[in-house]
């Protein structure tokens, strides 16, 4: 769930600002609350400004960083009038994830069964064997019998293992444009998910620039570019055919705080883990933007039918470009994902969007309990 | 992290040095290893299930309990099975009597269709074929247009009438594009189609729509190489759906291992036809089955490696001269001996070169000099039977006449005569010590890269005068190093 405005015709932000008190949130700390409330505030900023102009025609920084503060006495009331919650669609997301008990009976005795039904959903035999154990310590103490019980254990467990509290992204620093730079391997989905996060932040109300840096694959440009037609955002292409990739990520961020926008979402060419050279090339695309902007999140994006390589992506990812959070696309296939959780508890990187179609909206926030009653179903 | 299956199929054999018979017990602790090995290379689970029966009831027989190396054995077997399945059915591409051929490319989103279709076109074009690619992924944004830029690198014509993003039908495309192709006379058509989800109705029921309109000679399944645990309800729905002819595996050139390639041979009993192995357009190769058997257990190619040893060796004279080197009658003429044997196997660097992580010895390797081994055999050869039989007798004319007689100098042979009596010496206690050396191999040879390695430690760094020992020895001193399993050619037990 997120936040937005009602009135969708909304403005573009003309102020920049400085500062931003975070403990103000009027409504619950959900992952995206952070980014939207920037919207708004500006977005109301934005209203008191025009206010302000007809009253005594000030329009400077300072006025308007005056102008904040006073808009902040208003703010909760003002909020609740602008504010709607806008639910994603969440069906998808539990329905996205298939039960793993479909076809076991799960009990006591048959928790051999549980290990080899974790493994078909990719959490890799050490993983599984773990959390075998440990349903069965948690059992024993407890004194469950029936598959009920087990099934609450489990569910228990896993959304005690995926739980945590960073999963929002990180958009609330106050220095605008914040940088969302997206990586990951060939044909994971990148650039689909540009598109719908785009799209959700451009819905929410704000300025969003895409940085088509994916300079190699052939039509990549035009793939973002129809994304950014659909989703309202701008879009800063190569302007001679095969450029170098760092260059059109350095264009875009200057291009991005020129034209003021709140979001720059860079798009990198897909690039196995094991190509040293490209790797490199991704750690030179994101020194490159450093020069101008703090990126706010490196969002390395795995196909969720992806087996156990993708740790070793993880791994590889994180060691060139210091990944801040995954996004796990196609789930709404039949696989599970489930080698997130030795990613999760290996490399301590949270799993933040999950991306469960190809339609603009098919995407979701990662959330543990969803997830967790997902995979073992209903009780 | 892991660790890989020949580094823990060395722990697994350790107790079994100084066994000589595998017992069932045994053979289920390397098999659990395997199917470790194999779930973490992404083998479907009941595909492993499967197969780990299959092996274990093989490996149980007598082929195992005669071997020399038990435990080795095993491993050949699980190679062998690997093998099986994934080349059971190898086959070329087939082509249409009457062309156009019609191939149809399917599968999940983003497992590299688009790209493969114009590595296709190429390897096609470059065999003389006339190819043209077809755009049916209407679907995906930019994707005619993708396939557009591709046939232009490639050279390749696209019939591309309907521009994507949505719209479009892909059946009615996909048949005029038949008729196009007959008319223009192209051998070849290939038809892009878009990702789909094996679960997703209506577009399998798309695909097969397609399929029945052009009535293709071929249908690909393409699947991505790192692909985990669902290969099998993707294999399944597709050939399910669909209905596939063959396989190809993308993205090869990526350091997964693949194990994807067996959960889709096995379950769809379709040949791998093609791997793709990297962004460029020749990166394209016809699939090899020994190879992914390696690559999904992560063993290098120490198999082919077992195997040209076993075909050089007979294991009956490997057992006496493990005897005669107890017993203290270990003699230069058994030396020479074992030097043709490795001689038949191939150069040593090549031998080398096959272990494990051998690829980080390439410097190491680039130091043997095979020409060293040349010179030992001329000296060896140079002597009388006797003088091989009992070193002893060789005196100052004797050591003379084989200088001459093998074009080296008295210094050398004299080295070598220093050098063998050491080696004698220590393969003596190495063999007591019931040490395995080598499967396959005549056991003298096998430790001598341990010993000498040892002994190299105690000298800084002198090099052997054995040409073959110092040969070992240049292994011998990096292999346990960087990987454990190149300490005991892999396997060890």
């Amino acid at each position: 769930m997120f936040w937005r405005k009602k009135d969708k015709s909304v403005n573009e932000p003309i102020v920049e600002i400085q500062e931003r008190p975070k403990e103000q949130h009027p409504i619950e700390p959900v992952a995206v609350v952070e980014v939207q409330d920037a919207v708004t505030e500006q977005a109301i900023i934005q209203d008191e400004l025009v206010l302000a102009q007809a009253e005594d025609e000030v329009e400077t920084y300072e006025s308007a960083a005056i102008t904040a503060k006073d808009v902040e006495v208003h703010e909760v009331e003002i909020a609740q009038v602008e504010l709607e919650p806008v639910v994603l669609p969440k069906r998808s997301l539990t329905k996205g994830i298939r039960s793993l008990f479909s076809r076991i009976k799960f009990d006591l005795e048959n928790l051999e069964e549980l290990e080899s039904v974790l493994i078909q959903a990719d959490f890799g035999v050490d993983a599984s064997e773990a959390i075998v154990a440990e349903v069965k310590s948690r059992a024993k103490k407890s004194g469950a019998e029936t598959e009920a019980d087990l099934r609450l254990i489990l569910t228990g467990l896993l959304t005690e293992k995926f739980g945590r509290d960073d999963r929002a992204l990180k958009l609330d620093s106050g220095i605008q444009p914040y940088v969302i730079l997206v990586v990951g391997v060939n044909g994971a989905g990148k650039t689909t998910t540009i598109g719908k996060l785009a799209n959700w932040l451009t819905q929410g109300g704000a300025k969003v620039t895409l940085g088509a840096a994916d300079t190699f694959r052939a039509a990549a440009v035009e793939q973002l570019e129809t994304w950014a037609t659909r989703s309202n955002s701008e879009i800063v292409k190569p302007t001679i055919e095969g450029q170098d990739p760092a260059s059109v990520a350095f264009e875009s961020a200057e291009r991005a705080i020129a034209s003021q926008s709140d979001v720059l979402i860079i798009d990198t060419a897909g690039r196995l883990q094991n190509k040293q050279g490209l790797m490199d090339e991704l750690g030179k695309i994101r020194r490159v933007i450093e020069k101008n902007l703090a990126i706010s999140e490196v969002l390395l994006v795995l196909d969720a039918t992806t087996g156990q390589n993708a740790l070793a992506q993880a791994k590889a990812f994180t060691e060139v470009a210091n990944v801040t959070g995954i996004v796990l696309t196609k789930l709404d296939g039949t696989a599970k994902g489930g080698i997130v959780y030795s990613i999760q508890e290996q490399l301590d990187i949270p799993v933040k969007l999950v991306g469960i179609g190809e339609g603009i909206d098919d995407f979701g926030f990662f959330d543990a309990s969803e997830f967790a009653i997902g995979l073992v179903g209903e009780s | 992290m892991f660790g890989n299956l020949s580094e823990r199929l060395v722990e697994t054999f350790k107790n079994l040095r100084s066994k000589g018979k595998l017992t069932a017990a045994d053979i289920d602790a390397t098999l659990r290893e395997i199917r470790r090995a194999l779930l973490e290379a992404d083998v479907a689970l009941e595909v492993v299930k499967n197969f780990i029966a299959a092996v274990r009831e093989r490996a149980l027989g007598d082929e195992v309990s005669k071997a020399l190396n038990p435990a080795q054995q095993v491993v050949q077997i699980v190679q062998e099975e690997l093998v099986a399945i994934l080349g059971g059915e190898q086959r070329r591409l087939s082509f249409a009597k009457n062309p156009p051929t019609v191939i149809m490319l399917a599968g999940l989103q983003g497992s590299g269709k688009t790209t493969l279709a114009g590595k296709l076109a190429k390897w096609l074009k470059d065999q003389g074929q006339t190819p043209i690619l077809v755009a049916c992924d209407l679907q995906r944004p930019n994707a005619v247009n993708q396939l557009q830029v591709i046939g232009e690198r490639v050279g390749v014509p696209v019939f591309a009438p309907e521009a994507g993003n949505g719209v479009g039908n892909p059946v009615t495309v996909a048949k005029d594009a038949i008729k196009h192709a007959k008319q223009k006379q192209f051998s070849v058509v290939i038809v892009d189609t878009a990702g789909r989800l094996g679960i997703d109705e209506e577009l399998m029921k798309q695909a097969n729509d397609i399929r029945k309109a052009t009535d293709p000679d071929e249908v690909l399944f393409v699947i991505d190489s790192m692909i985990g645990q669902d290969a099998v309800n993707v294999a399944k729905a597709f050939e399910e759906g669909v209905g596939i002819t063959g396989v190809v595996l993308t993205k090869l050139d990526g350091d997964a291992r693949g194990g994807a390639a067996l959960s889709v041979a096995q379950v769809t009993g379709k040949p791998i036809i093609f791997a793709s192995t990297g962004e460029g357009m020749e990166a394209f190769e016809p699939f090899y089955p020994d190879r992914m058997a390696s690559r999904i257990l992560d063993m290098g190619d120490i198999l082919t490696l077992i195997e040209q040893a076993q075909k050089s060796f007979d294991e009956d004279q490997a057992r006496e001269m493990a005897e005669k080197m107890a017993k203290d009658a270990f003699t230069l003429e058994d030396f020479l001996d074992q030097m043709q044997q490795l001689r038949k196997m191939g150069s040593i660097k090549n031998m080398l070169a096959m272990m494990p992580g051998a690829n980080k010895l390439k410097n190491q390797l680039e130091n043997i000099d095979e020409k060293e081994i040349d010179h030992t055999e001329a000296i060896i050869r140079s002597m009388t039977i006797k003088e091989r039989k009992d070193p002893k007798i060789l005196n100052g004319s004797r050591r003379l006449r084989i200088a001459k007689g093998s074009g080296m100098t008295v210094t050398d042979v004299n080295s070598l005569v220093n050098r063998f009596e050491q080696a004698a010496k220590m393969m003596k206690t190495m063999s007591r010590g019931g040490n395995p050396g080598i499967p396959g191999m005549p056991t003298g040879l096998a430790p001598m890269g341990r010993p000498q390695a040892k002994k190299a430690k105690g000298k800084k760094g002198s090099k052997s005068g054995n040409p073959a020992k110092r040969a070992a020895e240049a292994a011998g001193i990096e292999l346990p190093k960087t990987d454990k399993g190149g300490s005991a050619f892999g396997l060890g037990g």
